[in-house]
């Protein structure tokens, strides 16, 4: 009971909205009227990284900014511009960051072999296990 | 199997708790910076963002001599941290424009009106799209523009005073 007066202040204490007064652009939710041209703008947007929220694609975010985002991949990719020009136009401005989707560059080859590498981990060690057993 | 290599998975299963925890005692905050510093201004041309006050266009950068612009908001906290410093900065004699991300001319007009109006030109940017030509990823920055339109520097997050005089420096170079 002591503590309902420090319940109902935390309660009361919104989180700090950093957010402007204006509407989403319009396509930062609404689809682009050609099916074809949309699939390829929401494939685009998954692998667009959020500069606000970092660790959300803009495809999944709620900030403005990656509304703001999605609205030019949508413009753009309307105005006849190919995916990864789009892409393109954004790494040049914030760098290989900016997607989700890294080049295959002398500096990225241990993230592209990880995996090649965890595999073969883990057979060397499936094969002592499985020799055990014989 | 040999008592080294017993421990091997445990090894492995510490170094991943180690490296979870270490993130969470310090989160990854990154800054993103521009890569077009050093790079033209990409061309724009921004409305008035408020009556009384003219809009900005890429060509305004043409000038011949070094210009500041800032990206804020009125509805950016740490914009209203930064105005006085601005305002220091344009006594000073450095010239600045502005381009208000996301803004209505009312609030832009309540904002210069509490805490001063150091711009010459605010241009307009409802829907952020020059800010994201720009490679700017938040509110508030500061970019500096040399006289011929080339983006020579930029400054992220709102200005202290501990970095006016590098600032002023920054600008000074850029003639």
């Amino acid at each position: 009971m002591k503590y309902r007066a420090l319940i109902l202040l935390l309660m009361m204490a919104g989180p700090a909205r950093a957010d402007s007064d204006l509407p989403p652009a319009r396509y930062a939710n609404e689809q682009l009227a050609d099916p074809r041209q949309e699939k390829a703008a929401k494939a685009l947007m998954e692998e667009l990284r959020c500069l606000v929220c970092q660790g959300q694609s803009i495809a999944d975010s709620d900030a403005e900014m990656a509304g703001d985002m999605r609205a030019l991949v949508r413009q753009r990719i309307a105005a006849g511009e190919r995916p990864d020009e789009v892409r393109d136009w954004l790494v040049q401005r914030y760098g290989d960051w900016v997607s989700y989707r890294p080049p295959v560059e002398p500096m990225t080859w241990p993230l592209w072999a990880a995996p090649i590498l965890l595999i073969a981990a883990g057979a060397y060690l499936l094969r002592h296990r499985f020799r055990r057993r014989d | 199997m040999k008592s080294a290599s017993r421990f091997i998975p445990l090894l492995v299963l510490l170094l991943f708790v180690g490296a979870v925890s270490w993130r969470l005692a310090v989160p990854n905050d990154e800054k993103i910076p521009s890569r077009l510093t050093g790079q033209p201004l990409p061309p724009f041309e921004l409305q008035s963002a408020v009556e009384g006050v003219k809009g900005l266009s890429s060509r305004d950068f043409a000038s011949g001599k070094p210009r500041l612009v800032n990206v804020f908001a009125s509805w950016c906290v740490p914009c209203i941290a930064e105005a006085p410093l601005l305002l220091e900065l344009q006594r000073q004699g450095v010239p600045i424009d502005a381009i208000a991300v996301r803004d209505k001319p009312v609030d832009v007009a309540n904002f210069l009106k509490r805490h001063g109006n150091p711009f010459e030109r605010i241009g307009s940017d409802p829907e952020s799209q020059v800010q994201l030509a720009l490679g700017s990823s938040g509110v508030p920055e500061t970019f500096i523009v040399d006289g011929r339109g080339i983006i020579r520097y930029q400054h992220m997050g709102p200005i202290e005073a501990s970095d006016l005089a590098e600032l002023r420096q920054r600008w000074e170079q850029a003639r």
